[in-house]
């Protein structure tokens, strides 16, 4: 007989925000789009709620997928509404709200992703084949932000492994690099520095090969059943729990096997505040802040007690710390 | 008429009043209940701050306003903008330290030691309570001298609080910079009195 033995983080679907509740709430935000009413002594008011309520909004539909729910935790949702307008999209707008609302006319439909590098078989997925190549799988992690704020978001999507292995890298291959959408024209933020924050388009990312194996490492299409809203990084983009939020990169066009480490952005920005690596690690403080808490954001409001111990590995030490044995994290952070 | 004319500087405080209480309730009502953005903590942080930093440059716009308009009555106003830009500060900083720290205090000080924002912003928290205390007509009586001496720090108040905000932002600067250039053009009407002091 086989007994389960549910790992500490196995998930019951019971957690999700009911589809109706969430629709309900955002009427009543919707009704109480005002917050810009208030904007009389502070300007820094998001109006993201506001903006929602255009009429021309980007479109998203809804995904069949499987609820194997592997590594999948039972952590507390982060609500959608929460999920898809506190967002960090610089090529949107580097305030959290500006993304939602300037993201809605994005096209991501014609798209090409290329898988290309130091591999046998180069290919390039189209917009449809990013949703009916793979078997669709929800996860539900962990999303744990540099600036000390977390979510918890159902994901769907694939093993980037799955796209990695029909590539049959070759024995060069050490390195995966990343690269988003460049097209200032579609994305503000790349046309305008002070909208953009003034960093380097198109933005950069890049793994280490086992990381980017490593069965946690999913190339996400959708959350919460549907497809990616724009402002979270439609079509598809990576999510690699273990690491900060900036790692897992979004609107991806290219994904190249190399044989040397890639630049990364963050790290061309500011070499002594974000590193390749980029683990999660309450030990090792921003150089501006400490990392060892966090401010968990779900639903309720000013009085929620949201503060919690930030995790190795943001909690998943169990599936990654293998890959770091021996290395210094304090210098590789 | 004439009773307007007598009564005008308290409709005058009534209103800011009930400008700054109401809309201060509404944002804390929408915190409370979630409904400001995904972070109200964050939300209601800047909100109180930023207010502080309005209010702040609007208490320093009373005396010329009063100047240019030939309204000498509007100076009876100016220490109830100072105060409600203390009550502002106050709420930043217990809100910080309530919502966005939970009462951990060993990080309240460390974030205040390790985050130089933190640390000018502090300092300039200091001087604003130094300056709200002193407002008291009993006090300011016994201070003499000594207490406009104090309240000229409300300069170096506003400078400090500019450059808190303008460290605090990531990195999109155009509103800090836009606040700098209020505080010249504010500043930059007074030069006669730092000239003055510049000669002594």
């Amino acid at each position: 007989m086989l007994i389960r033995v549910p790992k500490q983080s196995t998930l019951s679907e019971n957690n999700v925000t009911d589809e109706a509740v969430y629709r309900e709430r955002r009427s009543v935000l919707k009704q109480l789009g005002y917050v810009g009413a208030s904007s009389l002594l502070a300007s820094t008011v998001p109006l993201s709620f506001a903006a929602q309520a255009k009429s021309t909004t980007f479109q998203t539909r809804p995904l069949d997928f499987s609820t194997s729910n592997r590594a999948s935790i039972t952590e507390k949702l982060t609500p959608e509404s929460k999920v898809i307008s506190h967002n960090n999209f610089y090529e949107f707008g580097a305030q959290k709200h500006e993304p939602v609302e300037n993201a809605q006319n994005f096209q991501v439909n014609p798209w090409q992703l290329t898988i290309s590098g130091e591999v046998e078989k180069p290919f390039t997925l189209d917009y449809e084949q990013l949703f009916n190549q793979y078997n669709l799988e929800e996860r539900i992690y962990r999303l744990r932000c540099v600036e000390a704020w977390s979510m918890v978001i159902p994901w769907l999507g694939f093993q980037l492994s799955e796209v990695i292995k029909q590539a049959k890298p070759t024995s060069k291959a050490k390195f995966v690099a990343f690269e988003t959408l460049h097209d200032p024209d579609q994305m503000p933020g790349q046309k305008n520095r002070f909208l953009g924050g003034g960093i380097k388009y198109p933005y950069v990312e890049g793994l280490r090969i086992d990381e980017a194996m490593n069965p946690l490492s999913i190339l996400s299409v959708g959350l919460y059943g549907k497809t990616l809203p724009a402002q979270n990084g439609a079509p598809i983009r990576l999510v690699v729990p273990w690491k900060y939020g900036f790692k897992s990169i979004k609107s991806i066009v290219s994904i190249k096997l190399v044989e040397r480490m890639p630049p990364t952005t963050w790290n061309i920005l500011a070499p002594q505040e974000y590193g390749f690596y980029a683990n999660v690690n309450p030990e090792v403080d921003h150089p501006r802040w400490s990392q060892a808490s966090e401010r968990r954001l779900t639903s309720g409001g000013l009085f929620s007690r949201n503060r919690i111990k930030t995790q190795m590995f943001n909690g998943y030490a169990e599936e990654v710390a293998d890959m770091y044995k021996g290395m210094n994290l304090r210098k590789n952070y | 008429m004439q009773l307007f004319r007598q009564n005008k500087t308290i409709l005058l405080k009534t209103v800011i009043h009930c400008l700054c209480l109401s809309i201060c309730s509404y944002m804390y009502w929408m915190a409370i209940g979630d409904n400001l953005g995904s972070d109200p903590v964050k939300e209601i942080i800047h909100f109180t701050g930023m207010s502080t930093l309005n209010v702040l440059l609007l208490t320093l716009l009373v005396s010329p306003t009063a100047k240019l308009l030939k309204q000498p009555w509007l100076m009876q106003v100016r220490r109830l903008l100072g105060l409600y830009a203390f009550f502002f500060a106050l709420l930043h900083v217990l809100n910080f330290l309530f919502f966005e720290l939970q009462f951990d205090f060993s990080l309240f000080v460390d974030e205040i030691i390790d985050r130089p924002y933190i640390t000018l912003g502090m300092a300039a928290f200091v001087i604003i309570t130094l300056l709200a205390i002193t407002s008291l007509n009993s006090i300011k009586r016994r201070m003499g001298k000594s207490w406009q001496t104090l309240h000229n720090y409300v300069y170096l108040l506003v400078l400090l609080v500019c450059i808190h905000f303008y460290w605090s932002v990531k990195s999109d600067i155009t509103e800090p910079v836009i606040y700098f250039l209020l505080l010249f053009m504010l500043l930059y009407h007074r030069k006669t009195k730092f000239k003055r002091w510049l000669k002594r």
